[in-house]
């Protein structure tokens, strides 16, 4: 039903996935369609600490599915490198919170590799860096964050992050076919959460477009990501006790992003707000208000500020995560 | 065996009941091979005596960096470029280096290298087009000045912060085995990679030999120990035996040389290639050692931090130019007449690239903009119409005559 897919990727067969399995889906096909496709990281030969590399060193070959040395730095260094020489790297990090010590070789290295190349035009468009955030429950400090503002920041990098399985295996498809470097960030808790029936062909979905999931003309929500399903209950509890109407639009590829899509949806709905797990300062949300108040065809017809749901400005205490992550409630307190 | 310990971590390690620490001191140096004496002759009798086409060559190339040293950092006192990078007394390790890879093996540099570029068949006129940023740079005059590259040389863009090419190298060199593995019929190829002695204390330098040696990589790693990272002298640098006692501790093949010998860098460098691509592929570490002759950049007074005596002493004592001048002079391929004309016809050959390349113009403005990400997002096609607006509002206030097509492109 998806109208984005080719009509024989819809008519062909399904297979009931959650992330994980979609994601490990998405793998095997781009490992068996092109010989460049490389996948490496901490503990992904054995199938990875969350299973999305489960079987695939054992089909394609230790050479291709390997573990590299604890080292985030080395990974992305190392891949940025086998991208250099126009291979297709996806490196895995095992989580967004230890992205850091690769902070310097995604900001200075593969983002600004095919602008200082000029020229001769060699890029590291091949690379795609995977890796699982966001809260789960019990995550705490450094098992929890969802850093994606930070590569929203850096021209160069495209930064995406799926809601679904099905989403999740055409967007990592197109990430690893994509000329750019792509940063794909995802959903930890829905691995295993979110299931739906996945077309076993190889697809891709459209990056840098935003998809509307619900059409509606009082408000739009923008969101991306694990909070689109509490995006969705708190919708349906508020239309019920408002009786009004919600655009809900998720942003998939949170940079570049599809301001063109919001903008349309705000100037009818006349009012918007934006929510995600990470932090309210600086985030995504920011960007996206400011965009709304800077566009004069769309602020002129805003009836009220742009508000953010967003994570508190603080880290993320052990016992504290249920106060911290947006839920229905705090969808309503504005 | 009851004394092997069989601990996964380190299997070959047998138990011992003498409680003793392991001390560095104990261990002696490791020696720096050299197989020319200063005065040009040469002592180690298995070495392949190179082609005198190739030596006379290989001399004129570090003759015509040192020519071109001397006139870039006087343009940039003048405030004709921006800035300058020489490398005085390094000539040797990468003209010597450059000499003994294949065309298709693969570079990775810090800065310090413009032998090896010039050894590739780098020209003035390209040099010229980078330090000056005009419209012939392959960067599109993005990079400060010195951060040359070339597709065609098979040599990577140079980048400014230090140490981060080491993994790229380790990664590019997994690259090339695995697409010779994909298509037997490729050329075996490796990867060379630069850096100074001050890069190996980043952590890049720790993660890319570990996983070049896990990956078994065929890249050849050459470090240009030169004394010297800006003002830290090495003491302050690391307290081991130089870069190279590290490589053995990576499992990494590992040999240290007199950067100031050129046949001994060529030999050295040689070998590594064929190391490298045995068995499937392995690294090498060549420490090179030498002394950094000139300033750090043109931005430092080296004189702040060392003597000025100390850096007479290394230009006169020993140096890689005079040291195979010497050579060349007793298989009477070279003397003083020959020495003249060659450095009067490359004075006047850069010095015409030098002035082409001033006339020239700026990259287009467009470039700036362009290859951010493959295509132009929305996002930076408006902000190139804003920057028009700009433009056109106050055109006093922005000189775009230098740039090719003015404000039109």
């Amino acid at each position: 039903q998806n109208p984005e897919l080719p009509a024989e990727v819809r008519s062909g067969t399904t297979q009931q996935m959650n992330l994980f399995q979609s994601i490990n889906d998405a793998l095997s096909l781009a490992l068996a369609s092109d010989d460049s496709v490389l996948l490496f990281g901490e503990d992904v030969a054995f199938g990875g600490v969350f299973r999305c590399s489960m079987n695939l060193a054992e089909k394609y070959g230790a050479e291709r599915v390997f573990n590299t040395p604890l080292s985030e730095q080395g990974i992305v260094g190392f891949a940025v490198g086998v991208a250099a020489e126009g291979m297709k790297p996806v490196a895995e990090i095992q989580f967004a919170d230890y992205v850091y010590p690769a902070f310097d070789q995604l900001v200075n290295e593969a983002a600004k590799w095919r602008y200082k190349e000029g020229k001769g035009g060699r890029h590291v468009g091949g690379l795609t860096i995977r890796m699982p955030c966001g809260g789960v429950g019990h995550g705490a400090l450094y098992h929890s964050q969802s850093p994606e503002s930070l590569f929203t920041h850096i021209p160069g990098l495209t930064v995406i992050i799926p809601r679904s399985p099905i989403q999740a295996k055409g967007l990592l498809l197109s990430a690893i076919a994509n000329k750019d470097p792509c940063v794909f960030m995802e959903p930890k808790a829905l691995y295993r959460a979110a299931v739906e029936q996945v077309p076993t062909a190889y697809y891709t979905l459209p990056l840098s477009k935003a998809e509307v999931l619900k059409e509606g003309s009082d408000l739009t929500i923008v969101s991306y990501g694990h909070p689109l399903y509490t995006c969705n209950a708190a919708i349906e509890q508020a239309e019920k006790d408002f009786d009004i109407s919600i655009e809900l639009i998720d942003l998939r590829t949170v940079y570049p992003w599809d301001k063109e899509c919001v903008l349309r949806s705000v100037q009818k709905t006349g009012r918007c707000l934006v929510v995600h797990e990470s932090m309210v300062n600086a985030g995504i949300g920011a960007e996206v208000a400011a965009s709304i108040q800077e566009d004069k065809e769309t602020f002129l017809r805003l009836e009220a500020p742009v508000m953010r749901v967003a994570g508190w400005s603080i880290h993320m205490g052990l016992m504290f995560e249920r106060f911290n992550i947006p839920d229905v409630a705090t969808g309503g307190r504005d | 065996e009851a004394w092997s310990c069989r601990f996964p971590g380190a299997v070959n390690s047998k138990f011992t009941d003498t409680l003793k620490f392991e001390h560095p001191s104990t261990y002696p140096a490791i020696p720096t091979y050299r197989c020319t004496t200063p005065d040009g002759d040469i002592i180690d009798s298995s070495i392949e005596p190179p082609p005198d086409s190739l030596a006379l060559l290989m001399y004129e190339n570090m003759i015509a960096v040192s020519i071109m040293d001397v006139i870039m950092f006087e343009a940039q006192r003048q405030g004709r470029i921006s800035f300058y990078m020489p490398s005085q007394g390094e000539e040797g390790t990468c003209v010597g280096s450059a000499s003994a890879l294949e065309k298709e093996d693969v570079i990775f540099s810090q800065y310090r290298e413009a032998g090896v570029f010039m050894q590739r068949g780098f020209k003035f006129e390209d040099f010229m087009s980078q330090l000056f940023a005009n419209k012939n740079d392959n960067g599109r005059g993005r990079n400060m000045p010195v951060h040359y590259g070339s597709k065609e040389l098979n040599i990577h863009t140079i980048s400014s912060p230090l140490a981060t090419q080491i993994p790229h190298a380790a990664g590019a060199a997994y690259a090339l085995k695995m697409q010779r593995r994909q298509n037997p019929s490729l050329p075996p190829r490796v990867v060379a990679c630069y850096f100074g002695e001050g890069a190996a204390s980043e952590g890049d330098f720790h993660a890319a030999l570990n996983i070049a040696a896990t990956r078994s990589c065929p890249v050849i790693f050459i470090c240009r120990n030169n004394g010297y990272a800006i003002s830290t002298p090495t003491l302050e640098q690391y307290r081991g035996d130089g870069i190279a006692s590290r490589g053995v501790g990576y499992g990494i093949d590992t040999i240290r040389v007199d950067g100031n010998d050129i046949w001994a860098v060529r030999e050295v460098t040689r070998k590594a290639r064929e190391i490298a691509l045995k068995d499937g592929g392995k690294p090498v570490l060549i420490e090179a050692m030498s002394y950094r002759i000139s300033h750090h950049s043109t931005s430092d007074d080296s004189f702040a931090y060392r003597a000025r005596v100390e850096v007479e002493d290394w230009k006169r004592r020993d140096n890689p130019i005079t040291r195979l001048r010497k050579y060349l002079e007793k298989k009477d391929l070279w003397n003083d007449e020959k020495e003249a004309e060659v450095r009067k016809r490359l004075k006047a050959e850069c010095l015409k690239a030098f002035s082409d390349a001033e006339k020239e113009k700026k990259p287009s403005l467009r470039a700036m903009f362009e290859d951010i990400y493959e295509e132009i997002t929305p996002e930076i096609q408006a902000q190139i119409g804003e920057l028009r607006e700009m433009l056109d509002r106050y055109p006093d206030e922005y000189d775009v005559t230098e740039f090719e097509g003015g404000k039109e492109t």
